[in-house]
């Protein structure tokens, strides 16, 4: 009994002397030093701990129980110290509306920015993007897509030559005679790419941009076109766009439409970037003509397609209300760093 | 094209509003451009009462006029003998622009103030009295804008047409269109053939001698009669359209084609030697002057009109300046061919000429109405001109058999199209535009092509008519079902992008530069005379001398952007671009083409920022920039070495890394631009760059990363500093520790450089941190110590290193 008196009275002695040394602790680093002194691998709680084996068996329960009850209050008087002295210290403030080391970040161009948007949005369709030269055969250009020689549709391009059989592309529809020589339908393609035309004024830049897309396979109607394109548009701009599908003319295609958009910025009340029409072009599509079938070997009486095309710089402009085309190329830090 | 609407009523009447019509030719295909008031240019011209008329002080034949404009008194200088107190004419305010192009400002005439001009019938293109001011009604009110006292209104529609669709290059094409459109009839004007009233010289023929270039020639001859101008009306007509009137003879011709869609051409035809018009190719370097007084050089493909003798016009492009009408004419002969579209197309092309002509004839005329033009012509010359026809009409017609009717299934175009439209329907469309069903039943339509549509020779065509006639509006929009395999990108889509987005991350900015660079460009980025990039893909017919050849490196591009921006006070750059360059390939049709990757970097690393000291940035900040490039693409192998001085080439020599792959393939480059180059692009900053191969950084990349072990053991590092000489590429001590294979060594890397005192001259001390870990266990400082201190001894041996003082 008298023992157990003792082992009662030297834990209540460490625990009293520990609030004692807390109550007096100046700084942090004392506080730390007691916590170290009371608790840590050889501290007074942890030794009594460890040597509780050695006590009567009658008497350990009791001790064991007190010590982790000492340990905790310890622990808690700790807490209440370094916050008392934390008080006493008063805040200690940062100016936070200094500007944090950001990382730099630089830009996409708005070209590539929209292609991929293109892209993705044609891809989730099932479109997969193909890509073909950029200097490339009048064959390819113009004669394969239904384009002979003196057609008065080559007039429609003006276009740069290399030599009497070679250009630079004037639109990204060779990918369409290209793919289908090497490919049998179904035929679900997308070519984005730099196109060419030797044409330079406050609209127009001898290089620019477009993406094309063709679809063939069998029973694909003009109603499938507009359905594709309208899913298209509809994701690009918004689901509330209207759109417009007009006669026209490609000589790769039969029969040929022109895709118009509701003004994105007047909604078709007239104003200066719809012309006052209320419209704005955006893509030429059509069904893909028997002949450039031929031309690649494809049954015409089996299959039909459709196939599309749009000129990106238009579209960023609508987009990003670019006002003048020839920024994409001017490079001017200040218009990239925009985007 | 521009039209009149008041000229297309006498064809087709109107049943609809002019924003209505618009719509529904640009809904049919014909699309509408520009919706035009013809009388525009009279909105500020009104009726004007003369209040007063004084002599002017300083001119005897001006008077000073008060002029009653409705609600306001104008002062008005005129000269026209005619006016008087009390009478109306019309008044041009200022502000106006008289047709002749004049515009009307407030003026002193010889001293006197004029607020505005009082005009004749000429002056504002109303009719052709020249002699005085416009005598208006006197019932009109002053004020009264002229167009509404008047009742002039007339609409002019410009229409955009497409290249397959001559048949629209004309008054009665457009009207057909419109009453398809309305589901009414077109009322072609009235013609016959006039009997002639007297005979021709008996020598006069037509002979066709390249019937492959005009199949058809129609000729009449007129006279004798008077070339004079044109009564108002004609010229009005003309001026509608915005045709500029000449005289009787040119105005009809020029009426009858757009009425028509046929060209004419009048030649003087006593002019005509031996009265013969022979239609043949030309004499190869033969020479000929146009009516428009050039002197032009023929080729043998090139088809002529020639007389007994000699050329007297460019068939279908331009008549000769001889055979041209003058007021003298008195017999003329009209000519109403038909040629061959490519033939023309050549010719028009070869010479640079564009004519209305050239332009329809290079669509297409209808071989079939020569005659209905050439009649017409001949009624008009005999009407306005006083004249009358000689001899009969001579036609000499070798047009190809007409094409066979086409067969149109029911089904397929329903098919093609989407549709569920019955045989009937798609009949109905086809006639309203004059195709004529010869046979029909439910899945079958046979189609006679009529021959102005020279357009349509497949079933495709004639489904595009049912379809546009229908409206594009009346197909259904439905969506084919996705593909059951998704689809495979091209390989190199995904590396570009990476790329992007790695760049973009350490803060450069994308850029696109032109694919087209100047020839010089070699010079100014001092490549040397062998180099393969000096050879280049030329254009032909460049925009300029600056853009004439494909390029063959980025740099040249990348530079004129850095030396705009930095014109433009941007001085601190970070700009990439991925694009192609373009390089000959002999004996193969098209160039290669390969994509390459360039960042440009230049000016201080930061803007100035409290937190850092401002720095220029150096090579490290763009190898810094490459190598973080290659670890996003997972290129880990890759290394960097010192760029031999003889290929250094646009960038300075010392400062110039050449970058290998894993295995040993040069895949870029990476250093600063060199003082003359930059000197030539007038850069006056240090510029860095660096160039990557984009298939090589394909090639170079590796696969799906596996997961390799996350450590279980601590590590320990320990340093080594050695002195070695200054020229040895500190890079080579890490390779070296590393090409030890010492299974304990994780990493090395270098912390510190330094050179000067107390290192001896040419000598450099460099500091390494070696990383030690053991997959297996804690390792035990002795044994670190130990291999360390091996490791140190054999870095000395190989570098012929010492260790500091």
């Amino acid at each position: 009994m008298l023992q157990g008196t003792r082992v009662k009275n030297t834990i209540e002695e460490i625990y009293q002397k520990a609030v004692t040394a807390l109550s007096t602790a100046a700084n942090e680093e004392a506080v730390n030093q007691i916590s170290v002194q009371y608790l840590g691998r050889k501290g007074y709680v942890t030794l009594f701990l460890r040597n509780i084996s050695q006590l009567p068996p009658d008497e350990r329960r009791f001790a064991g129980q007190r010590a982790n009850e000492v340990k905790g209050l310890i622990s808690s008087a700790i807490t209440a110290a370094m916050e008392r002295l934390a008080q006493d210290r008063g805040v200690d403030r940062i100016d936070v509306s200094l500007p944090g080391r950001t990382p730099e970040i630089g830009s996409f161009h708005p070209i590539t920015q929209v292609m991929n948007t293109i892209c993705e949005i044609l891809g989730k369709m099932g479109f997969a993007v193909v890509e073909g030269p950029e200097v490339e055969s009048d064959y390819y250009n113009f004669e394969a897509l239904n384009i002979p020689e003196n057609h008065p549709a080559r007039a429609m391009h003006d276009t740069f030559y290399v030599s009497d059989s070679v250009v630079l592309r004037t639109h990204t529809s060779p990918t369409q005679p290209r793919v289908m020589e090497k490919q049998a339908p179904p035929v679900r393609i997308i070519a984005p790419g730099k196109v060419y035309r030797c044409d330079s004024d406050l609209t127009h830049t001898p290089m620019f941009h477009q993406v094309e897309g063709l679809l063939v396979d069998e029973g694909i109607s003009f109603a499938d076109l507009k359905g594709i394109l309208t899913g298209f548009v509809h994701q690009m701009f918004d689901d509330q766009t209207t759109l417009r599908f007009r006669p026209s003319f490609f000589p790769f295609t039969e029969p040929s439409a022109e895709v118009d958009i509701r003004c994105v910025m007047c909604r078709g009340k007239g104003c200066r970037v719809c012309s006052h029409t209320g419209w704005l072009e955006v893509l030429g599509a059509g069904m893909v003509h028997p002949a450039v079938f031929e031309n690649v070997g494809y049954d015409p009486l089996r299959y039909t397609g459709f196939a599309f095309g749009m000129g990106i710089e238009r579209i960023a402009m609508l987009k990003y209300g670019i006002d003048d085309i020839r920024r994409y190329f001017d490079n001017d830090c200040r218009f990239l760093r925009q985007f | 094209m521009k039209v009149s609407i008041n000229w297309l009523k006498h064809y087709v009447p109107i049943n609809m509003t002019i924003p209505d019509l618009a719509e529904a030719l640009t809904m049919a295909g014909l699309e509408v451009d520009a919706i035009e008031d013809r009388y525009a240019y009279l909105d500020t011209v009104v009726v004007g009462e003369v209040l007063s008329v004084s002599p002017h002080p300083n001119a005897d034949r001006l008077r000073c006029c008060k002029v009653d404009a409705g609600g306001e008194i104008l002062s008005i200088v005129c000269g026209a003998p005619n006016v008087a107190v009390g009478m109306k004419a019309p008044l041009a305010k200022v502000g106006t622009r008289l047709p002749g192009g004049v515009l009307l400002e407030k003026t002193r005439i010889r001293g006197e103030a004029s607020c505005g001009m009082l005009c004749s019938e000429t002056e504002l293109e109303l009719g052709l009295d020249r002699s005085g001011l416009m005598v208006l009604d006197g019932s009109f009110l002053p004020g009264t804008p002229l167009k509404e006292a008047l009742g002039l209104d007339d609409v002019v529609l410009e229409i955009g047409l497409t290249p397959n669709r001559p048949d629209c290059l004309s008054m009665i094409g457009v009207a057909r269109e419109i009453a398809a459109i309305q589901n009414i009839n077109i009322t072609k004007p009235a013609v016959s053939v006039l009997a002639a009233a007297g005979p021709l010289p008996p020598s006069t023929t037509i002979t066709i001698e390249a019937p492959d270039h005009c199949p058809r020639y129609s000729a009449r001859v007129v006279g004798p009669l008077t070339v004079a101008p044109s009564p108002f009306w004609l010229q009005d007509r003309l001026r509608s359209v915005g045709v500029r009137p000449i005289n009787n003879i040119v105005d009809i011709t020029n009426f009858v084609m757009l009425e028509t869609g046929q060209p004419l051409h009048a030649f003087d035809f006593d002019f005509l030697a031996g009265h013969r018009i022979v239609v043949k190719t030309a004499a190869q370097g033969e020479g000929f002057v146009t009516l428009d007084k050039k002197q032009r050089t023929l080729t043998d493909q090139m088809l002529m009109i020639c007389d007994g003798e000699k050329p007297v016009a460019i068939g279908g492009v331009m008549g000769g300046l001889d055979s041209e009408i003058k007021d003298t004419t008195t017999r003329v002969l009209i000519e109403s061919a038909c040629f061959n579209p490519i033939s023309i197309r050549k010719t028009a092309k070869t010479l640079g000429l564009s004519t209305d002509a050239a332009y329809r004839y290079e669509r297409g005329v209808d071989p079939g109405g020569t005659l209905f033009a050439l009649n017409r012509a001949t009624a008009l010359m005999v009407e306005l001109g006083n004249g009358a026809p000689l001899g009969d009409i001579m036609d000499a017609d070798f047009r190809p058999a007409p094409q066979p009717p086409i067969h149109l299934n029911v089904a397929a175009t329903n098919t093609l199209l989407g549709t569920d439209l019955d045989s009937e329907k798609m009949a109905d469309f086809l006639e309203r535009v004059e195709f004529s069903v010869t046979s029909r039943d439910d899945q079958h339509l046979v189609v006679a092509i009529p021959s102005f549509r020279v357009d349509v020779t497949l079933p495709q065509d004639l489904m595009e008519e049912v379809a546009r006639l229908w409206g594009y509006h009346h197909i259904p929009t439905t969506y084919p079902a996705p593909p059951a395999t998704g689809p495979k990108d091209s390989p190199l889509m995904a590396v570009r992008q990476r790329i992007r987005e790695i760049l973009v991350g350490f803060g450069f900015s994308e850029a696109i530069n032109y694919s087209f660079i100047s020839p010089e460009s070699g010079d100014r980025i001092r490549l040397n005379a062998d180099d393969p990039r000096r050879s280049h893909v030329t254009l032909l017919n460049p925009i300029s001398e600056d853009q004439a050849v494909m390029r063959t490196s980025l740099v040249p591009g990348m530079l004129e952007t850095v030396q705009r921006n930095v014109s433009r006070q941007q001085s601190r750059i970070r700009l990439f671009e991925i694009g192609k360059v373009f390089f000959p390939q002999p004996g193969a049709l098209l160039p290669v083409e390969r994509e390459m990757v360039i960042a440009a970097w230049t000016g201080p690393v930061t803007d100035p920022v409290w937190h850092t000291r401002e720095r220029a940035c150096d090579f490290y900040d763009i190898k810094g920039v490459a190598e973080g490039l290659l670890k996003g693409l997972g290129i880990t192998a890759a290394t960097f070495t010192a760029c031999s001085d003889d290929a250094c080439q646009y960038t300075r020599t010392g400062y110039t890394a050449s970058v290998f792959a894993a295995d040993g393939k040069v895949i870029g480059q990476v250093g600063e631009v060199d003082a003359g180059v930059l000197h030539s692009y007038q850069i006056r900053q240090p510029v860095f760059i660096f160039e990557f191969e984009g298939e090589a950084l394909a090639a170079a990349m590796a696969g799906t990363p596996q997961m390799a072990p996350i450590p279980r053991f601590p590590a320990t590092d320990r340093d080594i500093t050695v002195i070695v000489d200054q020229d040895i590429e500190s890079n080579r001590l890490i390779e070296k520790l590393l090409a030890f294979d010492e299974p304990l060594v994780e990493q090395v890397s270098l912390f510190d450089v330094f050179s000067g005192d107390p290192i001896p001259d040419g000598k450099k001390s460099v500091s390494l941190r070696v990383v030690y870990r053991s997959s297996e266990r804690t390792l035990e400082d002795e044994a670190i110590n130990a291999l360390h201190r091996d490791l140190t001894h054999r870095l000395i041996a190989v570098f012929d290193a010492d260790l500091p003082m």
